[in-house]
């Protein structure tokens, strides 16, 4: 019986094709999608060259005193709205897990109350608390017109940070839940309490389900201060709409706060990666 | 003899209707090494779970080192304990699981410190030295910086020997150590458990390896639905059982 790699000699004599020359295959419907797609962009570029905008008053106001607070507000506001939704959410959602019903009802009812209505009327409600209580304060140790506290930024913060709890507070549960169940009695059985092994075992590594998601909200939290104009918050779109109300440039000024909101976006995505990086720690390597 | 330094007495749970222990009392002597055996359901793996307080009993009671786990008596009266006061209690028994349960983003010599720093706040330093040591001694010195998922199931098990070791406990329970190893790597944990027995160590293993038993054990106790049908001396139990029960099972097992 001949072995496997001689070929068998019962077939009919085969052409040698080895010095035949190859052909390039010719793609005809990259090209055609091409060309259909450059046709069109150059389409819409023309007829932006031609409509009403003053491009000069877009680069001549991309970095205007008022445009960079405004830059700067929205950055500051989307980090610090940011931080309180994750400290909010990890809160809730390990109160969630908790044993104890009580808790368990809080975090629900958060979760409903703030999932369930829209975040510009939150904030729209916090802005407007002194309507509700005049004032406000500890009876005793401090108090004070609510209208000195509720400022337009501490009404966005706690507005876009406590909604942002309650999603990130599933993102958590999702998170804490991926982890297996063995790892908590692992923990356990090395004498850690609940929140210790939350901490130490549960959490670092739930963090690798928990990041994705949770960039994509910061991503989302970034162009959510934009809000934050209706209640006077000084983020880059207020500020832009103020400059148009002066000079009725209203196209061009969108225009700048648009570019804005991109380079923020392109700026800090990177650093998600990082972040995924840091906690893939002895996560097993695709080989 | 002393004291026993596990008693277990009339040790009852059910998980919905299912009767997982429906009566077990027994006693383990410090030094002795005792294997469970029995077919899956029996109970073998819930009373383990039980000693070591995973599982809450229905009624019944455990006492390890002469201390009753899982409440405080007082004027005739039984108080539950805190979730405090039980992880203290657990800190004289060291557990091994089936699948290993390694922390994965910590390194083997991480998964043998967390216990000795975070939880018993001892000098990181002292710790690392003692951490390095047990690690030579299931044989894995060259695998401190490894991440579980770089190891085989075999050096995995071993490692999460090494780290229930590191917490110093009197008592060692082993929940079927070798089943979800491949047959070639059991040896190596089997090796392990048994330099752990000659020196002195107090175990609780719940274990199909009848060979295993036969070799290590002092005493085998054979479960069956929630009971402990019959308990002897290894070779008496395994070599000549009197219980019919026992018999068909180690019929079946041995083929």
């Amino acid at each position: 019986m001949p072995s496997s790699s001689e070929p068998l000699r019962a077939v009919a004599e085969l052409p040698d094709i080895s010095r035949l020359r190859i052909v390039r295959r010719w793609h005809v419907g990259r090209w055609l999608a091409a060309a259909v797609i450059l046709l069109l962009l150059a389409l819409i570029a023309r007829a932006f060259a031609q409509g009403q905008i003053e491009w000069a008053y877009v680069y001549r106001f991309f970095a205007v005193p008022a445009i960079v607070s405004g830059v700067v507000n929205t950055v500051i506001m989307s980090v610090l709205a940011m931080a309180l939704g994750i400290v909010l959410g990890v809160l809730f959602a390990i109160m969630r897990m908790s044993d104890n019903p009580v808790l368990r009802g809080v975090a629900l009812g958060y979760v409903w109350l703030f999932r369930g209505t829209p975040v510009i009327l939150q904030l729209l409600l916090w802005f407007n608390l002194a309507l509700v209580f005049p004032v406000i304060g500890v009876p005793g140790l401090f108090e004070a017109r609510t209208v000195d506290v509720m400022t337009p930024f501490a009404a966005a913060l706690l507005g876009l940070g406590i909604n942002q709890g309650a999603y990130t507070s599933e993102v958590v549960r999702a998170g804490l839940i991926s982890v297996d169940a063995g790892q908590y009695e692992a923990a356990q059985s090395i004498g850690m309490t609940r929140l210790r092994s939350l901490r130490r075992i549960i959490l670092p590594q739930a963090m690798r389900v928990i990041l994705p998601p949770i960039g994509n909200e910061f991503i989302s939290m970034i162009k959510l201060t934009s809000l934050a104009s209706v209640i006077q918050y000084a983020e880059v779109l207020h500020n832009a709409e103020n400059i148009y109300y002066a000079n009725s440039r209203v196209i061009e000024l969108l225009l700048v706060a648009g570019l804005w909101y991109l380079i923020i976006v392109s700026v800090l995505t990177p650093f998600q990666m990082l972040l995924e990086r840091r906690f893939a720690r002895g996560a097993a390597k695709k080989r | 003899m002393d004291a026993p330094l596990v008693s277990i007495r009339d040790v009852r749970k059910s998980f919905g209707s299912f009767h997982a222990l429906s009566g077990v009392s027994l006693d383990v002597a410090a030094g002795d090494v005792l294997c469970i055996i029995g077919a899956s359901g029996s109970g073998k793996t819930t009373l383990l779970r039980c000693i070591n307080q995973l599982v809450e009993l229905d009624s019944g009671a455990i006492w390890i080192d002469g201390e009753l786990i899982g409440y405080r008596t007082h004027n005739d009266r039984l108080y539950p304990l805190g979730e405090k006061e039980i992880a203290r209690q657990r800190l004289k028994t060291g557990m091994v699981f089936q699948r290993f349960n390694l922390f994965p983003h910590m390194t083997a010599l991480e998964n043998l410190m967390e216990g000795p720093v975070q939880v018993l706040r001892r000098d990181k330093a002292e710790a690392t030295r003692e951490a390095r040591e047990l690690l030579e001694r299931v044989g894995l010195s060259g695998k401190a910086e490894s991440f579980p998922a770089d190891l085989s199931g075999g050096q995995q098990q071993r490692v999460a020997i090494a780290r229930a070791l590191a917490m110093r406990p009197k008592l060692m329970l082993f929940d079927e150590p070798t089943s979800a190893l491949d047959p070639e790597l059991v040896g190596e944990v089997l090796a392990v458990m048994k330099e752990l027995a000659v020196s002195g160590m107090t175990m609780i293993v719940v274990t199909h390896e009848l060979n295993f038993a036969r070799e290590v054990a002092d005493r085998v106790v054979f479960m069956d639905h929630g009971l402990i049908i019959e308990a002897g001396a290894a070779a008496q139990v395994l070599g000549s059982p009197r219980e019919a029960r026992t018999r068909a099972f180690l019929a079946a097992v041995l083929g």
